[in-house]
Parts: structure tokens; C-alpha cells; sequence
């Protein structure tokens, strides 16, 4: 076997020499970092990457409300820059005209969703954590790791060109709709589409690899109900990766067939674009296009929260110091959400003139799947009992999870149901409900995680003070920006409003002669001012954060191999784990959650660390009381 | 540490890595090609009666094709068996014959691209409609020579099934009278840009199991003298890909050429 | 490998034979059916998608080992198909499925 395919060189000539009769050779910069295969280098790749793009994502929300709040005035400070970048069709005089405006909201979802919380969720903390908690020396196919980065890179890439070419970004939201995805006569949904396909190849190529990896590297004794719930939690999403996006990808090949050859895979006979019929076959279905959209798009929620639901269960048990409470129901209800996600699709098309018979199928198998989440954040509810807890940074982002992934989830059950969303579909109510579930949520959840295992990846730890500051900071006012958005939404302000809903205010209404009670008050009118401002003290507050990265890297506190007293095994390696994670396999004696074991002295007992030897004294028999 | 489990069974699931690792990719293209496939049926169920093409591919030709994939399914199959029982040259044969299969089926579906998109449908000023291969298309001339035949209405073009002998000749059309003229492309209708699309995507993937196959004939053989065991596993998990695309073209062949 | 057995070189040429022989017939059928005169197209297709998929199962079972795999491969396709079902049946029910008096044809 010495002869074989010399797959992944050393890179740590102070690693255990398991590459025995190979002389070590140590790879130059390009291999060691930005060709790797290996997998922590591999998450921290997609971590940077992601937090860039998540920043990237928050600039243009912050133009966004802008606009919103001053129509048609220029922006400050950026006002110029834009201008300057963009010409001045897209920003005249440092404005933002109304096709820039939804050009910024198209991109703003995309990215955020598929190049920033996704990537980070799953790719940069699966990537780095997975391998490591299952006692595996790297994920199966490294290569195939490898190819996943930078076919994500490659998307984002195109993304962002997109922004540069004449005409501007995609303009036809997130969600990309034919026909109008189809008519806008520039070639940004062009780029729209190839971006995507490229970030659905690698989301399929990191999602084959965390399956693979789960099922068979998981060291000796590390049975399926030994394996921490954050690994079942990327177990499930990688599945949902895995079989939902691939329709996606089919419908986005039609689109771009629309797009190029002028099918008309999406396009209804009789089609008029600009007042005059359009020169094509006809025949075909926007409902088509929104049936595979939202295929994929309904399971991409849960990609959005399952692996935040994951860190959150990891920091929960090792800052109670209490096992979690009930493993197994998370176990059942995080595999049951995975299974109810693919069926429940058109709650998202309740307004597209379905009958009742089918809105009734989607409302059942809606309110079905709400049911595991809750039992998800009961038990992590009931964790917090008894606890001993500790309120380190992570502990505070995690804790604030719990109420703010309750309110986005009970907010969402109006909308479940096909009778109010009538009422409440596409107004900013809609806006409120899945911001609370990812911004306040799951990304809460990934700050979270991000302190959690700064230590284990740089042997330092993040600034305590800042990293207080930071969650004070940002949880106020995430509250300050969603909240007011929940009232304008049964108010009836709609989404995507360039100028913030101008035309439909009671002020404008009064003018026109119309009836003033229909119109959006002022007071909700006005509510745009807070959450501006609210947003823009939410972005300033994200810089101690950035700070505390880059600083704590060099100069934060020193940490051990395992600063938080956790049991699981990515805390028993060295600190920063050598390539091939461990010299041999680890063997697991027992669950991931052995904290406060009576009798035990640490209140934690490690996944591999041995039972106590026999000439020790026996310890009489507790009732398990917990 | 060694990543384990790459030749060897994991004992519990008794399969190596790449197998598993296959079958997941699988059956993620199941999902892609039901997603087109599910594109497929909504659309026809939902056309008008009457609209719908039928007769518009050469069955022969499609038969010629599933044939050829049929067979270089078999002979994926026996290049891993000679693996197996250690027969190189074997190995050697039967996937040069693979390739060969594969370049077959992707010339012949050329020629089927080809054939229609220089099938035209003339729209004529006086109502009629020219539908035939274009014969002569220069742009000095001020007419057309078509191998057709002229109907007076669009719905005597869709289903050529159920009309027996039709009868093509040479046609002279003056480009004054011609009101409209579009070639059988995926543009003309969605049966075309189902048929386009779908077979379009399969032969890319005919292209990329080809150049994996290749690969594993080619430069990849090394891996055969320092560990065939491994070697053999990627013989079979390369097979396995090959075989899922010739079930794509088992149920691509029927939908499209026969119904 | 996986499993250890040996491979009878000849056994499985005569199981290639014979499984590419079954899928001549069942093409064979299948363009026979396609010119049947006497059904309207719903029944033929009926006919032929049957027939595909006897075609498909000999490919999946024998020349894919489907039918020798492992459970968890089972498993795993077992859920793909489910949700291939789901995302067709469901789609064409929807898009079937109209409010009362709304639909056009």
C-alpha cells in the first residue's frame, strides 16, 4: 500500500508521523491554502468567503433602506462611489433608481441565502466540525471538498460580475419569476442563472461528501445515537441539498433556455411584454417554473436552520453542563422535518389561484412540519433547567436564539395557513417572519458558533467584552429593525416597494382624493425611519466583531485543547488539529453528552475517554434523577 | 491517519466510500432528470388537445441509438468484470469498445440535431404554410428550395403519425412571398424545447461519462499496477454512472420518439 | 470490493447476453406498441411506460447489482423515488386543481 496515489501531503511536520515511509514535504503556499484538500483549511475557506459575502449582503440592505426611507434622495457617503461604479443610469446623482433598487433586493436574497448563511451554516462549520466530532481524519473524497469550494467560488464570482455588466444585477428577485425573468432585456438574470448552477454543483458535491463522510468514518464506537445532534442536524441538511436542489437546477436550465434559445418553457401563449405580443411558441407555464422553484426553495429554509439548530444544541449542553434534554425526540423530530420539507412546497404559491382540495393538502403537511420544530425548541428549552450556566458570548447569541427562532416560527404559522395569507402574502410581514428566523435565528446561531470554536481553531479566545458588546449591540437592534416590519405588514405595506410604499400611503391617498383610511398612516409610514437607522446601528455594531476576529487571532487569550470543558471529540485534538485530525482511530466509550456525572470528578466526561479502570473504587450506583 | 474504507467494506454498511458516495450523486440526478420529466408532462397534460407533436423524430434512428447504449451498458459492465478477475486486456477491450458505442450514439444524435434544425416552416403571404428540409438557402438568390410539401394549415404539421405517405417534393418559394420562416429549433415549439433540452442534457452527460471512462482507459491506468483493487472500484463506480444514463436514455427514448 | 466472492468471467457473459437480449425485445415491443392502430395515445403510452420501466429494472437490477445491494442503498432511493412521485404527482394535481368556477377548459 506504501506505493499508493499519495493523496493528501503533510503539511504540519509536527503532526504524528503517520505517513511513515513518506518523507514529509512540505507543500508551498498555494497547495497549503488555497488548493487544499483538507478539510478544516476547506471551512475556514468557505467561512471567510461566506462572512465576506454576508457583509457584502448587509451593504445592500443598508442602500435598500435608504431608498425606502428617502425616496430618490442620494445616499451619503456611498452616494458618489455608486454613482461612480455603477454609472449614472443606475445611480444618477448617487441615487438609486427603481431598477437598481430591485436589482440590490434580487441580489441582496441571493446572496445572503446561497453565498452567505448557507455556505457558512453548512460548508465552513460542517466542513471544519463534522470530521472531527465523528473521529474521522477528513471528509471522504477531499478532492471532491476541494472541487465544492471553488465551483462556490466560481458562483460568487459571477454573481458579483453580474452587478458590473451594462443593464446591472438580476432584477427578478430571489426567486427569479418567468415571465418577467425572462423579459428583462439585459443579461443580468443570464449571470443569475449560471452563478446558480455553479453553487448548486457544489452544494451536490458537499453534500454527497458530508453523507458519505457521516455514514462511513465515524470512528469505532461512534454509533448513530453516540453522534452529536449538530452532526445528525448537517446529516439531514446535506440530504436536503442532496435531493432538492437538483429540480432547481432543471428549472434554471429551462430558464436559461428561455433566456438564450427563446423557448418558452415558462411562457404562456399570448404573452405581451411592452405592449406588443412576443415572438415566441408559447405554450408553456410560469406555474411550472414556481412549482420547481419552490421544490427546492421550501427545503432550503431548513438548510438555512438546521445546522444553526445543531451549534445551538452543541453549546446549549456544554454551557449548562448538563446533558441535553430529550436527544432522542431531537433525533426524530430533525429527521421528520427532513422527510415533511419536501411536501410542503406551494404554501409559497397560495395566492397563484390553486384550488381548495391542493391548499388544503399544503396547509396540513405546513402545520405537520411546525410540529418537530417546536418539539426541537422545547427540549432546548427544557435543557436550560437545572442548568449550571455559564453566559459566555456564544451562551448569550445562543440563548437569544431561543425566543427570536420562536417568534419567527410562530409568526410563520399565519402564513401556513391559506386563508390569512391571503391576506398577509407578499407584504412585509412575510419579510418580518424569515428575517426573524434567519438574522435574529440562525445567524445568531452562527456568531454562536463562531466564538465557540475560535478557540479551537486559532488556540485563542475571541474578546469576551467585545464579543458582549456585539450580541448587546445586535440584538437590540435586529429587534429594532424586524419588529416595526411585522405591524407594517398587516397594515398592508408590500414587498418590494422601491420607494417604501409611497404610492399607498394615506398622505398620497389624501392628495389624489382617495379614501385616506386604505393608505398606509403615517405612523406606519414613519416606521421606515426607525428601521433605517435601526439598520444602520446594526451594521456599525458588526465591526467590533470584525475587529475581534482579525485581532484575537494574534493577540486574544490563550486557550488549551478543550477551553470550554466540552465533551465531544473536535475538543480532544491538539489545538489547531494536525492534518489527519488523529494518529489513530478514536475509539468512542459513550454518548455525546456526559456532563455532571455523579460521582465523576470533571463535571464532563469526553466521547474517548476510556471507562475508569477496575482498581479504582467502585462507585455505588446513583438513580439516574436526570 | 489514512481515510479508511476506500477499498475495503466499512463492515456495518458493507460498502466502500465510493460506492456510497455514487449512489448519492445518483440519486441526485434522479431528481434532476425527474424534474425535467415532470417539466415534460406538465406541459403536454396541459396543451391544448390537438397541439401536441407526434412522429416528429426518426424512430429508426432512436432504436439504432438506445441499441448502442443498450450494448456499451454491457460492455461497461464486462470491462469491470475483467477487472475483477484480473484480465487487463480485457479491461482494455471492452471499455475501448464502450467509447466507441458512446462516440457512435453521440454522432448519430448530431445528426438528428442537424436534420432538424434545417427542417423549416415556411408561413407564405397567401396562408399557406411550406414545411420541408431547406435544400438551398443562398442569400444572392431571391428564392428558396425547399424538400417539402405545402399544407394549408399548421395542425396537418403535428401529428405526422397518423398521416400516411406524405409526399415530398422540390418546392421554388420566392422570398417575397415568404410572411415567416422558422426552423425546427427549440424555439419552434415546447415539444422541440423538451426534446432540445432533455436529450441535450443527457448527451452532456453521454460527454462526461466518456471523458471519465476515458480517463480510466487512458492515463488513469497507472492506478491498475499499484492498486488494482482500487482501481477496480473505480471501474466500477464510472460503470455505475454509465448506466444511470443509458436508464435516463430508457425512458427519454419512449417519452420522446414513441408517444 | 465489498464482497469477497469470486467473478465467473463466463457466467457473466452469459448474463450480459441474456439481459441485452430482453432489452432488444422490450425496445422492440415498444415501437410496436407506439404503431398500434386501435388505442388512442393515453393507452399506448400506458403500455409503453410499462414496459419502459421492465426495461429499466432489468438495467438497474442486473447491470447496476441493484438487486444484490446493500440496504441503506435501498434506503436512500427508496426516498428519492417518494419525493420524484411527490414533486411530479403533486405538481400536476396542483396545477390541476382549480377554485370553483375558475376553470378556462
Amino acid at each position: 500500500m506504501d506505493e499508493t496515489v499519495h493523496q493528501f501531503p503533510a503539511y504540519r511536520g509536527d503532526s504524528h508521523d503517520h505517513h511513515d515511509a513518506h518523507a514529509h514535504h512540505d507543500p508551498g503556499f498555494w497547495a497549503k491554502y488555497i488548493f487544499s484538500t483538507d478539510h478544516k483549511i476547506i471551512g475556514i475557506q468557505y467561512g471567510f468567503t461566506a462572512l465576506c459575502f454576508l457583509l457584502f449582503g448587509l451593504f445592500l440592505m443598508l442602500m435598500m433602506r435608504w431608498q425606502i426611507a428617502h425616496p430618490g434622495q442620494p445616499i451619503p457617503l456611498f452616494g458618489p462611489l455608486l454613482e461612480k461604479v455603477l454609472g449614472n443610469v443606475q445611480a444618477p446623482n448617487g441615487t438609486i433608481s427603481e431598477d437598481l433598487y430591485n436589482s440590490f433586493g434580487a441580489m441582496h436574497g441571493t446572496i445572503m441565502v446561497f453565498l452567505g448563511v448557507v455556505p457558512l451554516a453548512f460548508a465552513a462549520f460542517g466542513n471544519y466540525v463534522v470530521p472531527l466530532m465523528i473521529g474521522a481524519p477528513d471528509m471522504a473524497f477531499p478532492r471532491v471538498n476541494m472541487a465544492s469550494y471553488q465551483a462556490y467560488f466560481l458562483g460568487g464570482l459571477v454573481m458579483l460580475v453580474s452587478f458590473f455588466i451594462p443593464g446591472g444585477a438580476a432584477q427578478a428577485g430571489w426567486t427569479s419569476y418567468s415571465p418577467l425573468a425572462t423579459s428583462i432585456p439585459t443579461e443580468g438574470q443570464l449571470f443569475w442563472i449560471i452563478g446558480m448552477i455553479l453553487l448548486i454543483t457544489s452544494s451536490l458535491l458537499g453534500a454527497v461528501n458530508f453523507i458519505a463522510t457521516i455514514i462511513q468514518l465515524r470512528a469505532p464506537g461512534m454509533t448513530w445515537m453516540r453522534l452529536p445532534f449538530f452532526v445528525w442536524a448537517q446529516f439531514v441538511t446535506a440530504f436536503l441539498l442532496l435531493l432538492a436542489f437538483p429540480p432547481l437546477e432543471a428549472a434554471a436550465i429551462m430558464q436559461l433556455m428561455d433566456n438564450v434559445a427563446h423557448t418558452s418553457f415558462f411562457l404562456p401563449t399570448g404573452l405581451a411584454i411592452g405592449g406588443h405580443l412576443a415572438h415566441i411558441s408559447g405554450g408553456g407555464s410560469p406555474l411550472l417554473w414556481q412549482h420547481l422553484f419552490w421544490f427546492l426553495g421550501h427545503p432550503e429554509v431548513y438548510v438555512l436552520i438546521l445546522p444553526a439548530m445543531g451549534i445551538v444544541c452543541e453549546i446549549i449542553a456544554c454551557n449548562t453542563r448538563k446533558p441535553i434534554w430529550g436527544y432522542k425526540s431531537l433525533v426524530y423530530s430533525v429527521l421528520a422535518i427532513g422527510f415533511l420539507s419536501f411536501i410542503v412546497w406551494a404554501h409559497h404559491m397560495y395566492l397563484t389561484g390553486m384550488g381548495t382540495a391542493i391548499s388544503t393538502f399544503f396547509q396540513t403537511t405546513t402545520m405537520a412540519v411546525s410540529i418537530p420544530s417546536v418539539i426541537i425548541l422545547t427540549c432546548f428549552f427544557i435543557s436550560l433547567w437545572g442548568g449550571a450556566i455559564r453566559f459566555n458570548t456564544p451562551m448569550l447569541f445562543v440563548l437569544a436564539f431561543l425566543p427570536m427562532f420562536g417568534i419567527g416560527g410562530l409568526t410563520g404559522l399565519p402564513l401556513g395557513f391559506n386563508e390569512s395569507d391571503i391576506h398577509l402574502h407578499d407584504t412585509y410581514y412575510v419579510i418580518a417572519h424569515f428575517h426573524y428566523v434567519v438574522a435574529p435565528g440562525t445567524i445568531f446561531a452562527l456568531f454562536a458558533g463562531i466564538y465557540y470554536w475560535f478557540p479551537k481553531m486559532t488556540g485563542r479566545k475571541m474578546n469576551e467584552f467585545w464579543g458582549r458588546a456585539h450580541f448587546w449591540g445586535s440584538f437590540i437592534f435586529m429587534n429594532v429593525v424586524f419588529q416595526p416590519m411585522f405591524a407594517q405588514g398587516m397594515a398592508g405595506m408590500l414587498r418590494r416597494m422601491s420607494n417604501g410604499g409611497a404610492n399607498y400611503s394615506a398622505a398620497v391617498n389624501a392628495q389624489n382624493g382617495l379614501d385616506v383610511i386604505g393608505g398606509l398612516s403615517p405612523f406606519i409610514m414613519s416606521l421606515n425611519t426607525w428601521i433605517l437607522w435601526g439598520a444602520v446601528a446594526l451594521g456599525i455594531v458588526q465591526i467590533p466583531f470584525i475587529v475581534n476576529v482579525f485581532w484575537s487571532i494574534k493577540h486574544g487569550e490563550k486557550a488549551g485543547d478543550n477551553p470550554w470543558h466540552s465533551t465531544t471529540l473536535e475538543w480532544q485534538t491538539p489545538t489547531p488539529p494536525p492534518h489527519g485530525n488523529f494518529a489513530a482511530p478514536p475509539r468512542i466509550y459513550r454518548g455525546p453528552y456526559e456532563y455532571s456525572v455523579p460521582g465523576h470528578e470533571p463535571d464532563f466526561m469526553p466521547q474517548n475517554e476510556p471507562e475508569i479502570s477496575p482498581a479504582l473504587p467502585k462507585i455505588s450506583p446513583v438513580p439516574a434523577a436526570h | 491517519m489514512e481515510i479508511p474504507y476506500t477499498v475495503q467494506a466499512r463492515p456495518d454498511t458493507g460498502i466502500y466510500n465510493a460506492k456510497v458516495g455514487i449512489w448519492l450523486f445518483l440519486a441526485s440526478e434522479v431528481m434532476l432528470f425527474g424534474g425535467l420529466f415532470s417539466a415534460y408532462v406538465l406541459l403536454r397534460v396541459g396543451a391544448d388537445p390537438g397541439t401536441w407533436p407526434h412522429g416528429w423524430q426518426n424512430v429508426t434512428l432512436g432504436t439504432a441509438n438506445t441499441l448502442v447504449l443498450a450494448l456499451s451498458a454491457v460492455t461497461t459492465l464486462m470491462a469491470w468484470v475483467a477487472c475483477k478477475v484480473g484480465q487487463f486486456g480485457k479491461f482494455k477491450f471492452f471499455h475501448a469498445c464502450t467509447l466507441l458505442l458512446a462516440l457512435t450514439f453521440l454522432c448519430i444524435k448530431m445528426f438528428e440535431y442537424h436534420d432538424h434544425l434545417t427542417h423549416y416552416e415556411i408561413h407564405l403571404a397567401d396562408g399557406r404554410i411550406a414545411d420541408g428540409h431547406m435544400m438551398e438557402n443562398d442569400l444572392q438568390k431571391d428564392y428558396v428550395t425547399i424538400d417539402g410539401r405545402y399544407v394549408s394549415d399548421e395542425s396537418a404539421l403535428i401529428d405526422l403519425r397518423a398521416q400516411k405517405d406524405i409526399k415530398e417534393t422540390e418546392l421554388k418559394i420566392p422570398r417575397s412571398e415568404i410572411k415567416d420562416m422558422q426552423n425546427y429549433g427549440p424555439w419552434h415549439n415546447d415539444y422541440l424545447a423538451l426534446y432540445f433540452t432533455m436529450t441535450g442534457l443527457h448527451a452532456l452527460h453521454i460527454l462526461g461519462g466518456s471523458i471519465v471512462i476515458g480517463y480510466l482507459w487512458g492515463p488513469g491506468r497507472k492506478m491498475w499496477k499499484t492498486d488494482p483493487q482500487r482501481f477496480t472500484n473505480r471501474v466500477e463506480v464510472s460503470g455505475l454512472f454509465w448506466h444511470f444514463v443509458d436508464l435516463v436514455w430508457i425512458f427519454l427514448f419512449p417519452v420522446l420518439y414513441l408517444t | 470490493m465489498s464482497d469477497s466472492h469470486p467473478v465467473d468471467f463466463n457466467s457473466y457473459v452469459r448474463r450480459c447476453a441474456f439481459i441485452f437480449t430482453a432489452v432488444i425485445c422490450a425496445v422492440g415491443l415498444m415501437v410496436c406498441v407506439s404503431y398500434l392502430p386501435h388505442y388512442g395515445w393515453p393507452a399506448k403510452v400506458a403500455m409503453i411506460l410499462a414496459v419502459a420501466s421492465c426495461n429499466a429494472f432489468l438495467v438497474a437490477g442486473f447491470l447496476m447489482h441493484l438487486l444484490s445491494e446493500k440496504k441503506m442503498i435501498y434506503t436512500l432511493l427508496a426516498f428519492t423515488v417518494f419525493f420524484v412521485i411527490g414533486l411530479v404527482g403533486l405538481t400536476v394535481f396542483a396545477m390541476n386543481d382549480f377554485p370553483t368556477g375558475t376553470q378556462t377548459h
